[in-house]
């Protein structure tokens, strides 16, 4: 079988229409994810136990099982407690939810590297806890955590895919139906790797450029 | 309750196909890691290209699309492979490439005092590469390559997708024929917990085991 382009202009319509698709579900992912891991990052801190603890537990089980499993459950198995949603919107919450777990990290790596001296001298100041937190220690903490906030973000750009295992009409989903109707898989599958390269590298160029905008001494 | 105990078989029989996809994927991507990672520290431009070129490529795409890749596209190209080799060769090519980077960071880590002594005492290249480098700098890459290690176990699920029968593909299996989904998922999302955990715990072990006798070293 060979590469054919006129079949190529032919699908490409559809596999557009998925395109969509599969960068509205990053988008909402990442929002999610990045609120998300504030709340864990910010539970996990908290000197109640029975807060941060359960919190812990939960955030290392979502980390240490396959994203694809959890899609399923919240797909599958939520309908049963009556809870039904939409594909799209259960593959935003799997994404939103296994994402921000890793974004908690950050955020608490990027808080314990504010120095200690930044929380005395906020404490000096008679600074009262909100204002410890939005103009002493976020300012600090934030820019350096960009960079990796972003790294996680295409990490969840190149896993969107596995909602086409919950019948999100993305753009691996829009591929596998074109390649079923026609039985030619080189074209669609080649395309939609394709296309994450094309979005990847770039994004990893950013990135770069990112690092070096934010590394070394954290914004003032 | 005499019912379930067949199930959990079925999906007991898929734990075995995980863990097997994730020991060999990982001795794959571990190879693909040194290789790829040394490849890109190499004197020579053209093996420096090929590595960046294969560690730009699988990380810039998803395993998912590698993964239909290899199992729908190469056998127009003559190579037909069996789900559970398409499922290996995805997965350790991936996580080899992600691998690799840790492999030169950790080798650019070792600090250039170690070279210059190796130099000094008229060590060749691969002597002082295997003899003092490498020491040195496997236990900076031990933690990451246990996060790996896990990164792979959780991709080994994308293999239900074409069609081989792991953890994910039974219970999906038993939802079919029971018509239950809470105790499948919640069966399988337990079992990959535990794997993971093995594997921290382990990667842990090793990881004190190496560092003995290093403590003057590592700054």
């Amino acid at each position: 079988m060979e590469w054919d382009w006129n079949f190529v202009w032919q699908i490409l319509p559809t596999l557009v229409e998925g395109v969509k698709i599969t960068i509205l579900a990053t988008l909402l992912g990442s929002v999610l994810a990045a609120v998300v891991g504030m709340g864990i990052a910010l539970a996990r801190r908290s000197p109640n136990k029975f807060l941060s603890r359960p919190v812990g537990f939960l955030a290392e089980f979502i980390r240490g099982t396959p994203l694809l499993v959890q899609l399923y459950f919240i797909f599958f198995v939520l309908p049963d407690a009556g809870i039904t949603l939409a594909p799209l919107v259960a593959g935003v919450i799997g994404l939103g939810l296994h994402y921000g777990t890793y974004t908690a990290e950050v955020y608490r790596a990027g808080i314990d590297n504010v120095p200690r001296g930044q929380w005395e001298a906020a404490k000096a100041c008679n600074l009262s806890a909100p204002q410890t937190w939005t103009r002493i220690i976020l300012p600090q903490a934030l820019p350096p955590m960009i960079p990796a906030l972003a790294n996680y973000f295409i990490a969840m750009f190149k896993e969107t895919p596995l909602l086409s295992a919950i019948t999100v009409l993305e753009l691996m989903n829009q591929a596998k139906s074109v390649a079923n109707s026609s039985y030619r898989y080189i074209e669609p599958i080649t395309l939609v790797g394709v296309f994450f390269l094309v979005i990847s590298i770039p994004s990893v160029i950013f990135l770069r450029q990112l690092e070096r905008r934010y590394s070394g001494r954290p914004g003032r | 309750m005499g019912q379930w105990t067949g199930y959990i078989g079925l999906i007991l029989d898929g734990a075995l196909v995980t863990i097997q996809l994730t020991l060999m994927g990982s001795i794959l991507a571990l190879a693909m890691a040194f290789v790829a990672g040394l490849a890109r520290l190499s004197r020579f431009v053209a093996a420096r290209v090929l590595a960046t070129a294969y560690i730009e490529f699988f990380r810039g795409t998803s395993i998912f699309v590698q993964l239909f890749w290899a199992y729908f596209v190469l056998p127009f190209f003559g190579i037909a492979l069996s789900p559970l080799q398409a499922g290996i060769l995805a997965l350790g090519l991936n996580v080899g490439a992600y691998g690799a980077e840790v492999v030169r960071g950790a080798v650019q880590s070792v600090g250039r005092e170690q070279y210059e002594a190796c130099i000094a005492l008229n060590l060749n290249r691969w002597q002082s590469m295997y003899r003092v480098i490498l020491p040195q700098a496997l236990l900076v890459m031990l933690p990451t390559f246990g996060n790996n290690a896990i990164e792979l176990l959780k991709a080994t699920a994308v293999v239900s997708l074409i069609s081989l029968s792991d953890m994910t593909f039974q219970a999906q299996v038993v939802r079919a024929q029971t018509g239950n989904t809470l105790v499948p998922f919640a069966t399988i999302l337990i079992l990959y917990f535990a794997m993971a955990s093995a594997i921290s715990y382990g990667v842990r072990g090793l990881e004190r085991r190496m560092a003995r006798g290093l403590d003057g070293v590592r700054t």
